[in-house]
């Protein structure tokens, strides 16, 4: 969290609207290598819709968004990708029938032309995968075996390995806790601190607020499509959290000071 | 050696392969004409076409889809190639109109299909349509067709083998290919698991399933041909019941319903299956309607096989293989 340095991600004046529906009002959003961010705030309070304006799914009606400086304007999910900006989704988004090692590198498959005919390289991308694992500290589940035959904490990590494979420079998780057994949710924890310390900026969508105090460096509340308030996790407390995500509002103690 | 769990699991997944070796092994013993080369070639003659259309059929299944359609299609190509040979087409111009009319009525179901309509729905109009159209081109009479060049794809031989087996082969390969070598297979695979999780990840899955069901509808245009060429013959009765033929291949052959797993080599032996089991049948003299029935119960138990027991062993396999890999 150096200050000096550009953010990595630097989200200004996001609006979004489906119909009548004002989903996000001017929201800002910066994010630092190496630094987690927890994003936390009701249901509808806009967390997925701006996660989503940051993946690529939807494009904004109106802001900008900067990648280390410079602006861009993603064309789909597939162009935030190449920018470097992947997404862990809450349903892992893997195809059940489909191997490891498939998953991993769908849509991203490495190829070779033989006799003009493009053909998927599958031994190396199972070596890939497997590499993949032992570098983010996972236990490696075979990468032949059908995804559909593994664990909730093994599937979890089958898409946080898949949002690394490629240089992210941002891995946003939505929601990556629930439906975990304990040691699931401790795996996901170090995962987190894993990729904090390989200088990659991390989002964390979470109803979870210990998830969010354990391994977040700052977090942001929003409500209607508003940030709230935002903090560093040192320099607030579940309590104060808790009202703002009730309330809406800065606590009135707080209100007298600038807002971080 | 095997564990339970092993065993269970072969029978499975191999189940087709067992049956089909001990039914060749019980009409072997009990007709000495079953495993004579001249009849072992007479099954795959009759089972060519079936692998033709199933290849694609294994495709469309494998994205979790059906094309009831095929039948039908085999009906009209007949009578488009009986009505352009009459009008003095060459058979180069034929060959390829009818593999152009294969791929538009497939291309049609597959935009239908694009657009998140059922295809079982858009499939099954298609059946009605496309034959309708057969009838009202032929005005429901039967054309013989006299092209010894078209003919050949039916009643030739390439090195001793009859060209629909070759072709049937040389379809079969390519297919294997595509399934199981590029990145288009594992999309069609994809598409059939999680539609949305494939196009989360970037795969274009409209257009997917637009292929597959084009290319259905052209190998549908392909097996029409090589079944007119047999016959000499242009009718708009061709083909009747030919999906179910090719379904229960498909489906025998463990391409699962509920799409995400194919298997080429499964619908090649589902087909050879269901002409060995025919055959056999009538090489014992058992009344030709039985045989009807025979079929059917096989595709049902096909189903059964494919939907609930399929998913029980290998969940049961997977839960009892459990202990060994902790969380």
């Amino acid at each position: 969290m150096t200050d000096a340095r550009p953010p990595v991600v630097d989200m200004r004046k996001i609006a979004k609207r489906f119909g009548a529906v004002v989903a996000l009002r001017g929201v800002d959003l910066e994010l630092y290598a190496g630094e987690a961010l927890g994003l936390v705030g009701d249901n509808a309070a806009g967390k997925s819709t701006l996660m989503k304006v940051l993946s690529g799914a939807y494009s904004p009606d109106a802001g900008t968004i900067r990648l280390d400086g410079e602006e861009v304007a993603f064309a789909g999910p597939l162009h935030a990708r190449d920018r470097g900006i992947e997404m862990v989704y809450q349903d892992f988004a893997l195809v059940p029938e489909l191997d490891v090692a498939q998953n991993i590198f769908l849509g991203r498959e490495i190829t070779e032309r033989r006799l003009g005919v493009e053909t998927l390289k599958t031994k190396q991308m199972r070596e890939r995968a497997l590499a993949l694992f032992e570098n983010l500290g996972l236990r490696v589940p075979p990468v032949t075996t059908p995804v559909r035959a593994l664990s909730g904490g093994q599937q979890q990590a089958v898409a946080v390995a898949r949002a690394t494979a490629f240089e992210a420079r941002v891995v946003i998780m939505d929601e990556p806790t629930a439906n975990l057994g304990a040691s699931a949710i401790e795996k996901v924890r170090e995962t987190i601190l894993t990729l904090k310390s390989r200088g990659i900026g991390v989002i964390l969508i979470s109803h979870r607020l210990e998830d969010v105090f354990e391994v977040g460096d700052r977090l942001m509340v929003m409500k209607h499509g508003r940030v709230v308030g935002a903090r560093k996790t040192s320099e607030t407390d579940v309590a104060e959290v808790v009202h703002m995500i009730v309330a809406g509002q800065e606590p009135v103690s707080a209100a007298a000071q600038p807002a971080s | 050696m095997f564990n339970p769990r092993q065993l269970a699991l072969f029978a499975v997944r191999y189940g087709l392969f067992i049956a089909l070796g001990v039914w060749c092994l019980a009409m072997a013993l009990a007709s000495e004409h079953f495993l004579t080369w001249l009849n072992i070639l007479n099954v795959l003659r009759q089972a060519a076409p079936i692998i033709i259309i199933g290849i694609g059929m294994t495709f469309v299944i494998a994205t979790a889809g059906i094309d009831l359609s095929v039948g039908a299609m085999v009906a009209l190509v007949s009578v488009v190639c009986a009505e352009l040979f009459t009008l003095g087409a060459p058979m180069a111009a034929v060959f390829v109109a009818a593999i152009a009319v294969g791929a538009l009525g497939g291309a049609v179901n597959g935009l239908f299909v694009r657009f998140g309509l059922p295809a079982f729905v858009v499939t099954l109009a298609a059946l009605t349509y496309l034959r309708g159209i057969g009838f009202v081109i032929s005005d429901g009479y039967a054309t013989p067709i006299t092209s010894e060049a078209f003919n050949w794809l039916g009643r030739g031989r390439i090195f001793g083998l009859h060209t629909p087996i070759v072709i049937a082969a040389i379809v079969a390969v390519i297919g294997w290919f595509i399934l199981t070598r590029t990145r288009f297979g594992l999309y069609v695979l994809a598409v059939g698991g999680r539609e949305d999780a494939a196009r989360a990840m970037g795969v274009a899955t409209g257009r997917i399933k637009l292929i597959v069901y084009t290319a259905t509808g052209a190998l549908a245009a392909l097996g029409g041909m090589i079944l007119s060429a047999r016959l000499s013959n242009g009718s708009p009765n061709a083909g009747i019941m030919l999906e179910l033929d090719v379904i229960a291949a498909t489906v025998l052959g463990g391409t699962s319903l509920f799409g995400g797993t194919a298997s080429i080599g499964g619908t090649i032996a589902g087909a050879i299956f269901l002409n060995a089991v025919r055959n056999g049948l009538n090489l014992m003299g058992v009344n030709p309607f039985w045989v009807q029935v025979v079929t059917g119960v096989i595709l049902l138990l096909a189903i059964v096989l494919n939907v609930i027991v399929n998913r029980r062993v290998e969940e049961w396999a997977r839960l009892s293989g459990k202990d060994d890999d902790g969380d």
